[in-house]
């Protein structure tokens, strides 16, 4: 630990290396640019809000950096280890989960076996589930977040569309180790259980997880993002602070009224 | 959330719904309804015995059925390869005399076809449906070409005591086939992480892959099982009937079905009950019997069987549809 590092292989000192960086990433299908030289960092404690029209590149660039798709070029880097991922289950043991708009969630098992799902939990030397153990973190964990659901052992389908949204979120909080990655968590939701899992999201924040959020919906970017950066057509327009920008401002950025900063 | 208040009426209803128990008031009832009818001979201890030992290979195969329907998959070549596996072990005994080669080439059927079921399903990406319908008729051919038609007697004692009339503290060796099997499906599909996975499989494949299941690993592990299940029941069949022959197996689909649905497995994924595939089967095996000793005809008995298994099926389909 001792041994001087370069600085560039450090990236930021101790203490405000960023949980996620990106640096160029770029995709190409064939001679089609998808996403064009992509930066940005997030880092604990903070959510930052990625924005931009359909077609923009923002689902392109949620797939690189879950394992989908392989960057054209461009480097990742987790904590301040530069990585690349094999496929989605690679992204997730490197710490990255993702919280997806349509509920990942098994709907005929109970939601502590959906919190451990593919990283049951065994005893014993002939490693039968233990049931009781999970059932215990996953009620510990439920409690912590304030994720009101009637039981750990509760079925997946007796819950709402929130709580089933929440038992997701707590699920990639609980593996994530570097990022939570949302993608348009609350779009299946209504206004009021959108409220809660916003709520959930700010919790998030608090306990020091890094999130970077896809969303749709400008007024929840506002409300909950930290800072906000701006696809169009592939092109990074720019990052904002959410506290000095404006919401008109974001919307001339993401319709292209606004060229690029750099 | 105030869906905590909610839940509690639901749960209770859940626990107390009837359509969770079709299987054993089913059981209960058709149990009743033979020993008031047919009381002398259907309560006898040799009966009931007989009804368990009538229902072994099916039991067996509804086990392996279970974890095909729970992973979202049906397996329809198994009657097949009980005809397959049972010929081809009486062959092996017949030419070599040795017992644990019959048996090893049996099990090597089931792998084998159950292999080739789970790479077209992977693979190749088809519907199980579709590709074991057609090894349902690929391998009952073989069946009828590798003796000509001809049944095989299966006179190695090892055989036919081990997989067929032998007793094992006092009890017959076919309660002890059922009983390992169900023990076996049962710790698998609700102790280890494997039946958790099957189960997730069947009940939200994306999520599962998502999950770092290895969904297609899972699906080719169902039908490689189910095959394996049903080799096993060939042997079961050749064990107590002492021979084997093309037509074994061949109306057993239905029932092992038949018993997995009534016993609480969904058709379409993500439920599968060992427990109740067992009661299933021996419901199953309990009309056979009743039906006979109520002096039916065979084909009296087909309809009235066909009957029954259709009202059991909606009962226990609908019930599931409601949820």
């Amino acid at each position: 630990m001792n041994a001087p590092l370069v600085p560039s292989e450090v990236g930021a000192p101790e203490g405000s290396t960023p949980q996620l960086r990106l640096v160029g990433l770029s995709k190409h299908f064939g001679g089609v640019v998808a996403v064009n030289r992509f930066d940005l960092e997030v880092a604990a404690g903070e959510i930052v809000a990625l924005v931009g029209d359909n077609g923009a590149g923002k689902s392109t660039l949620v797939k690189m950096i879950s394992g989908l798709y392989q960057p054209s070029a461009g480097e990742i880097w987790l904590g301040g280890k530069q990585v690349s991922f094999a496929d989605a289950s690679d992204a997730r043991r490197q710490g990255v989960e993702v919280v997806y708009q349509d509920l990942a969630l098994v709907d005929d098992q109970p939601v502590y076996m959906n919190m451990f799902l593919g990283r049951e939990l065994v005893k014993g030397p002939l490693r039968l589930l233990d049931r009781k153990r999970m059932a215990r973190e996953t009620q510990e964990l439920v409690d912590s977040l304030d994720v009101r659901i009637p039981s750990a052992k509760a079925t997946i389908k007796e819950l709402s569309g929130g709580q089933r949204q929440g038992v997701a979120i707590c699920r990639a909080t609980h593996w994530a180790s570097n990022l939570v990655l949302m993608d348009e968590p609350t779009a299946a939701l209504g206004v009021a259980e959108t409220a809660k899992v916003e709520e959930l999201i700010l919790r998030l924040r608090e306990r020091g997880a890094a999130v970077l959020v896809v969303s749709h919906n400008l007024d929840q970017v506002f409300r909950i993002s930290d800072r906000i950066t701006v696809l169009r057509r592939g092109t990074q327009i720019g990052t904002r602070s959410t506290a000095t920008t404006s919401k008109n401002e974001i919307v001339s950025m993401i319709t292209g009224l606004q060229h690029a900063d750099a | 959330m105030t869906v905590s208040t909610q839940a509690s009426p639901r749960g209770w209803m859940k626990k107390f719904d009837a359509k969770n128990y079709v299987v054993y008031i089913g059981f209960v009832l058709v149990f009743a309804f033979f020993a008031v009818t047919q009381t002398q001979y259907f309560l006898t201890p040799e009966n009931l015995a007989n009804i368990v030992i009538q229902a072994a290979p099916v039991t067996v195969m509804a086990i392996g059925m279970v974890f095909v329907l729970s992973a979202g998959e049906i397996d329809l070549s198994i009657g097949s390869v009980v005809a397959l596996s049972a010929l081809a072990a009486a062959v092996t005994a017949r030419e070599t005399e040795q017992w644990w080669l019959a048996v090893l080439v049996s099990l090597a059927v089931g792998l084998a076809v159950g292999l080739v079921n789970g790479l077209f399903v992977t693979l190749v990406r088809l519907p199980s449906f579709l590709v074991t319908l057609a090894t349902m008729g690929l391998v009952a051919g073989l069946a009828r070409q590798l003796t000509n038609l001809q049944s095989v007697p299966v006179t190695d004692s090892t055989l036919v005591t081990f997989f067929g009339g032998g007793e094992l503290l006092g009890l017959p060796i076919l309660v002890w086939w059922t009983a390992a099997a169900v023990f076996v499906g049962w710790v698998l599909l609700q102790r280890k992480r494997y039946g958790a996975h099957v189960l997730a499989v069947g009940n939200n494949a994306s999520a599962a892959r998502v999950s770092g299941i290895k969904v297609n690993r899972v699906r080719v592990m169902v039908l490689v099982g189910s095959a394996m299940t049903a080799a096993v029941a060939g042997l079961l069949y050749a064990g107590r009937l002492q021979g084997a022959r093309y037509t074994l197996g061949e109306a057993d689909l239905m029932t092992v079905i038949a018993a997995a649905i009534v016993g609480g497995t969904s058709l379409f994924g993500g439920k599968g009950s060992v427990v109740g595939a067992l009661i299933g089967s021996l419901l199953m095996s309990m009309l056979n019997n009743g039906l006979v000793l109520a002096g039916l005809s065979v084909s009296q008995q087909m309809v009235a069987r066909a009957i029954i298994i259709l009202i059991a099926v909606s009962f226990s389909l609908r019930g599931k549809k409601n949820q």
